[in-house]
This record gives C-alpha cells, structure tokens and sequence, in this order.
C-alpha cells in the first residue's frame, strides 16, 4: 500500500515538474524544476530497488549537471522573454507531435501487456542475495570491463572538449613564468649606474 | 501493486514532455539542452523499470552507459553555447546559420 501511494506520488511528481521544466518562463526555474524531476525519479527507481542508479542520479543529474546548466544560465546575460517568442505558435505543431509519440508509446506498453512482443532472454540474472550495488559492481567490473573503460574515455573526451572549446587566451595578462624567474641570475638582474645628479633614473 | 507498465508510462509521458520542450522552446537552446536531459532521464526510467521486472541487470549497467554520455553531453552543449553567446552575444539557435548548412 505504502509502495502504491509512493509511486504515486513521486510519478505525479516527475511529470509535472517535467511539465515545469519546459513551460517555466525563467530558465533558472526551469533547473530548478529539473532538479526536482531528478530527486522524484530516483525516488521511482528506488522504489524498483536499483539503489545503485538511483543515487547516480542524485550525484551525477543534481550534484553535477544540473549545477552546470544553473552556472550557465546564471553566467549569460541573455533577454529569455525575447527568446519565448513563438512559444505559442509552436505550440499546437509540437502538442501535435508530443501527443502522437505518447500514443504510440502507450500502445506499445499495451501491445507487451497483450502478450504481443517477446522480450527475449535475459542476460544477467538478478542476484537474490547480493545487494544492488554489488551485483552491478561485479557485472560492471567483470562482463563490461572494456564498456566500463569506454565510458570513462568518454567522460575525459568531455571534459577535454569542454575544457579546449571554453579556453581563451587572454592577452594584457602577465603571467608568472617560473623558469625564466629560476634562470635569473644577479649579474643580470641587477644594474650599477652613475647617476647624474637632477635627472630622472632611465629604467 | 504496482506493475512494469505503470513506470512505462511514467517514462512515455517524460519522453512526450521532452520532445514537445524541444519542439515549444525552439529558440532557447538551454531548454533545449534540459529537455535532452528530460528524455534521456525517461530513457533511464524504462531500463531500469524493466531490469528490474526482468530481474535482468543488465538495464542498470546501460543506464549508467546511457547517464555517463548524458553528462558528456551537456558539458559539451553548454561549452558550445558559451562560445557561441561569447561570439554572438545571444543564444537564439533559430537564426544559426554561420556554417550555411
């Protein structure tokens, strides 16, 4: 009964804050929104006891990205309001279009509820025993080693591009450059001169 | 009790919203990025709804797969948008055509 009334409440929950997201008129509300879609969507995957994704949820979506996109909504100093324009005029095209994919996606669902798709074998069985995390910790780190490996050089592709496509270099700055400062020697640093009494110190 | 199609439809919903954001928010390139974000998060319902009906693990390993090329993604989105509000001073992806593609 408990589980019921919390699927209930976190589905109602992801979808209107999904709604949220993209009807909201302030880009800051509309993260906010997807954080709270996130947070409602681990809830739901809790509930199907995968821990484990769950929390990745939370860390990865709400720790990581949805800060990133907050940092760059805050960080652009951008007219949203001019950017709505044509908002309702997409509308009915796009209402369209999301309603067919429902439909088609709800018929699907139905289709497998008749008995009409056969999904096949499974390929790694649940674990009873073992918890969440450590039946995939063991799959991850056995079966899917080199896919493992792949999504890490993905990640550090990412951040690479990220980091390559932001860079600039700005000039008038004068950065400290330690091995010219380590190479100085006093010989060379440091000038005797005559000065003339009266006159300015050429430097 | 609660059964495999009502997270499947919790994920088609998600997944309609997402493409009618992309669809509605068509100048907004952020929102774009965030309705992305929304059906990859439907995408990730569904495998782990169905991993864990199945009792098949393997949707909750690809889900990971499918959350780490999510991450990737936006970093890379929002580096491009950076560099383009900084070449262009606006974020209006209706009018990109620099490539003349």
């Amino acid at each position: 009964m408990i589980q019921v009334l919390a699927f209930y409440l976190f589905a109602t929950i992801v979808v209107a804050s999904g709604a949220m997201v993209i009807f909201a008129r302030n880009p800051v509300h509309s993260v906010l929104w997807l954080i709270l879609a996130f947070f409602n969507a681990a809830g739901l995957m809790v509930l199907l006891s995968a821990e484990f994704v769950a929390m990745l949820l939370v860390i990865v979506y709400v720790g990581a990205v949805a800060v990133l996109f907050l940092f760059v909504v805050m960080m652009l100093d951008i007219d949203f309001a001019q950017l709505r324009a044509g908002f309702v005029s997409y509308f009915p095209l796009g209402g369209a279009i999301a309603v067919v994919l429902l439909v088609e996606l709800v018929l699907g669902v139905g289709a497998w509820k008749a008995g009409a798709i056969n999904l096949g074998q499974r390929a790694a069985r649940l674990p009873d025993a073992t918890p969440n995390i450590e039946a995939i910790g063991q799959l991850l780190y056995t079966r899917y080693i080199f896919l493992f490996e792949a999504a890490g050089l993905i990640l550090l592709v990412a951040m690479i591009g990220a980091i390559v496509l932001t860079h600039r270099a700005r000039g008038g700055t004068r950065p400290q450059n330690i091995d010219r400062q380590n190479r100085r020697r006093p010989d060379e640093a440091v000038r005797n001169i005559d000065q003339p009494v009266g006159q300015g110190v050429e430097l | 009790m609660i059964g495999l199609a009502h997270y499947l439809v919790v994920g088609a919903i998600l997944f309609a919203l997402g493409v009618l954001g992309i669809i509605i928010n068509r100048k907004n390139v952020i929102i774009i990025l965030m309705s992305i974000e929304l059906i990859l998060l439907a995408v990730n319902i569904n495998l782990v709804a169905f991993s864990a009906y199945l009792g098949d693990l393997v949707g909750q390993v690809f889900a990971m797969f499918v959350l780490t090329v999510a991450a990737g993604e936006a970093a890379i989105g929002l580096a491009i948008l950076v560099i383009y509000f900084r070449a262009r001073g606006t974020i209006a992806v209706d009018d990109v055509n620099r490539m003349k593609g």
